[in-house]
């Protein structure tokens, strides 16, 4: 690993070590170019994963504090923690389910497709869809998704046999195991998916893809990477010309650090990324940076989410396998006679214990909250991802009534929900509770919207730069040396889970800037 | 073909194995409170205690036992699973004593909370605890006794055999050869929508 030095200016400094930036500290370094690697979280490893869930939550999730407002439901039901993601070595890659499907060509156009929507602040993508075909191609390959190339299907686990009956009787036809960037066979040195169901805490076997144990490491084998961890990214400084120079970190022992940059790239998840922006406030630019446009930080998507949980009279032991190992995907679709735009994806899901009382089952206690408990054995679980339209109020902002333990104001997250987003939740679980009555539940538990795990859109990519924060190529349109790299760039969220397209953009920003260096422009 | 999990990777753990959060036993020598309690022969706990342990006792550092009782009976109440043992409940109220004895503040509101149910509330029948703690469901009390039976009960090795939850099982080589897929009573899925089984 490499040792670079804080007054080097030739480094390309990352902030984040997940999917975007993880990737992308891969793809610079085994190009030649210095990368300095900034993870506010610790190093984990396959031995050091706890296999304690409620321990597994602390090792790996981002706890420092936050607010929240809005009319959403995780502001009445998860009030201190509005967003689950991680803090650690790989980001969220860590926890991730590894659901990774593409999003659709109309996605990309969905102010075209959806029209001009009152109250919401949709764009098209300034990328056409076989732009990005080329990345999604190579992210595939690289995480080694099923069912695309030669990497099998997961096979079926209990909980997707009863979700696939369900979809059936329904009659719907795109009804599999999914594209989970999950080894279903030994593969780029990784052995294949036992079938442990503990995604979330970790994956002990490393079958699942995360940037910790395949981009991280293969970055460090270049001998180009410093990966600096437990520092966290206080502030982005520029010089005279409004180019930025530096990145202000605070490290492990709390000791204020400055990291000289030729180049800047921000992949600290949406909250993060927008926080930082703002947190970097100047004279020259006194709203933030890359804030010309008064964009960073709104339009901040979640997805539509949401649990339904079937109760059976026999058994299904839904925790045994693979999480969020079965999709149905006909409902991916742009139908507005279902009474809403966009569309949505029913995926498999199961909790384990204490996390489904805790996160998946509805705000209660007493003789009926128990009683779902008393089936858990019974149970069978489906999960609701959709695609949410932007607004600009809903939006991360500097909360300076709440400050972090550097004493900076923490982010606030509000969201208003669109009617359209209330009408998307209403049919998707109204379709699962047919799925599960069709094959003779017992009751159907319609569980909360847990804290958002896909963060999204903060400093989307816009054609026109009032629109957004950034160009085709996360580049910010206000600072040419200024990247952002994680999930902030989407330009609307779409119903995919997000991972594997910030991987591919991950991987055309990475070909973008080394152009640009050798050309000269960065 | 590399090896991704090398021993580099699997070395490099920085976690610590002493988790905050865990009272010094020594600040709090003087113990007030204790609860105690039998396993019954036959129940989930007796198939996982240590054979000739038959008898638990939980020592309290800020809680007396007479709060304690009122506690194990609230965690009851919200979470009432009538043939979970007692201990499974004593192991929330152990947990909100601890945070009783870390902070002055949470032990104020718990001990001020247990007052307000009054010294007979475990021996009150369930409507009536039930109608207590309706009374009390907004209050700071009552969230922070929900929230720790749900953290704690849900994840005792008691709950576990109790709800027949078989928890981590990397350790074990996972569910692949132990039943992941031997849900007999649906029809089999397809390969073509699913995958084979790795052996």
């Amino acid at each position: 690993m490499a040792a670079i030095d804080f007054k080097d200016e030739s480094a390309v400094v990352i902030v984040g070590s997940g999917a975007g930036g993880g990737t992308l500290a891969h793809e610079l370094t085994r190009r030649g170019i210095k990368v300095v690697l900034l993870e506010a979280g610790k190093r984990q490893s396959l031995d050091s994963f706890s296999q304690v869930p409620g321990e597994a939550f602390t090792q790996l999730t981002w706890l420092d504090p936050r607010t929240q407002s809005g009319d959403w439901g995780v502001a009445r039901d998860f009030p201190t923690l509005p967003v689950w993601h991680c803090k650690t070595v790989g980001g969220t890659t860590v926890h991730w389910t590894a659901s990774a499907p593409r999003l659709r060509p109309w996605e990309l156009r969905a102010r075209t497709t959806y029209g001009n929507l009152a109250g919401a602040s949709l764009i098209d993508w300034p990328i056409a869809y076989d732009e990005l075909e080329k990345y999604y191609k190579i992210a595939e390959l690289r995480m080694g998704v099923t069912r695309r190339n030669d990497m099998p299907g997961l096979p079926a686990s209990n909980n997707f046999k009863v979700m696939y009956a369900g979809a059936k009787k329904l009659g719907y036809k795109q009804v599999h195991t999914g594209h989970m960037a999950i080894n279903s066979v030994i593969s780029d040195g990784r052995g294949y998916c036992i079938q442990q169901g503990f995604c979330v805490q970790g994956c002990k076997m490393g079958a699942k893809w995360s940037t910790l144990y395949t981009e991280i490491p293969d970055a460090e084998s270049t001998g180009n990477l410093d990966l600096r961890i437990e520092s966290a990214a206080t502030r982005i400084e520029h010089d005279r010309e409004g180019r930025v120079n530096a990145v202000v970190y605070r490290d492990g022992e709390g000791k204020e650090q400055r990291q000289k940059a030729r180049l800047v790239c921000v992949a600290g998840n949406a909250i993060e990324t927008a926080r930082l922006l703002l947190l970097s406030e100047s004279a020259r630019y006194p709203h933030g940076l890359a804030n010309s446009s008064d964009q960073v930080g709104r339009n901040y998507c979640h997805q539509i989410t949401g649990f339904v949980w079937g109760i059976f009279d026999k058994p299904i032991y839904s925790w045994r396998g693979a999480t969020l190992a079965g999709v149905v995907e006909d409902e991916v679709v742009n139908n507005p006679e279902r009474g809403f735009v966009g569309g949505y994806r029913i995926e498999l899901l199961a909790l384990d214990l204490p996390t489904l009382p805790l996160v998946g089952l509805p705000y209660g206690w007493g003789r009926d909250f128990a009683s779902i408990l008393d089936n858990y054995r019974n149970l069978a679980g489906l999960f609701i991802n959709g695609e949410d339209l932007p607004r600009p109020e809903n939006r991360i902002t500097l909360n300076s009534n709440v400050k972090d333990a550097f004493g900076l104001p923490v982010a606030n997250v509000h969201v208003d929900e669109h009617a359209n987003d209330r009408a998307m939740r209403k049919h998707a679980q109204g379709q699962m509770s047919k799925m599960y009555e069709a094959i003779g539940a017992k009751r159907v538990v319609l569980g909360p919207v847990p804290p958002a795990t896909h963060n999204l859109c903060t400093a989307r990519m816009s054609a026109d730069p009032r629109d957004g924060v950034t160009n085709a190529w996360g580049q910010t349109h206000d600072v040419k040396n200024l990247f952002i790299s994680d999930g902030s760039v989407l330009s609307t969220p779409g119903a995919a889970n997000p991972t594997l397209t910030i991987v591919a953009l991950a991987l055309r920003q990475a070909d973008y800037i080394s152009q640009q260096m050798k050309a000269g422009e960065l | 073909m590399r090896n991704r999990i090398d021993k580099k990777t699997r070395g490099e753990a920085t976690m610590s194995r002493f988790p905050d959060g865990q009272p010094d036993r020594r600040q709090f020598l003087k113990t007030t409170g204790l609860l105690t309690g039998w396993v019954a022969a036959g129940s989930s706990l007796a198939l996982i205690a240590p054979a000739p342990a038959r008898a638990w006792a939980i020592d309290l550092a800020a809680l007396t036992s007479a709060e304690g009782a009122t506690l194990m009976a609230a965690a009851r109440t919200i979470a009432p699973h009538d043939k979970l043992e007692d201990a499974a409940y004593a192991l929330v109220v152990r947990a909100i004593d601890a945070e009783a004895a870390k902070d002055e503040r949470i032990r104020k509101v718990v001990r001020a909370g247990a007052a307000g149910l009054g010294n007979d509330f475990a021996k009150t029948d369930e409507s009536a605890r039930v109608a207590a703690l309706k009374k009390i469901e907004a209050s700071e009390f009552f969230q922070t006794v929900r929230l720790k039976t749900l953290q704690v009960l849900y994840a005792t090795p008691m709950a576990y055999a109790y709800f027949g939850y078989e928890g981590e099982a990397f350790s074990r080589g996972g569910y692949l050869s132990r039943g992941f897929n031997d849900l007999r009573w649906l029809p089999e899925v397809p390969l073509e929508d699913s995958g084979p089984v790795p052996s």
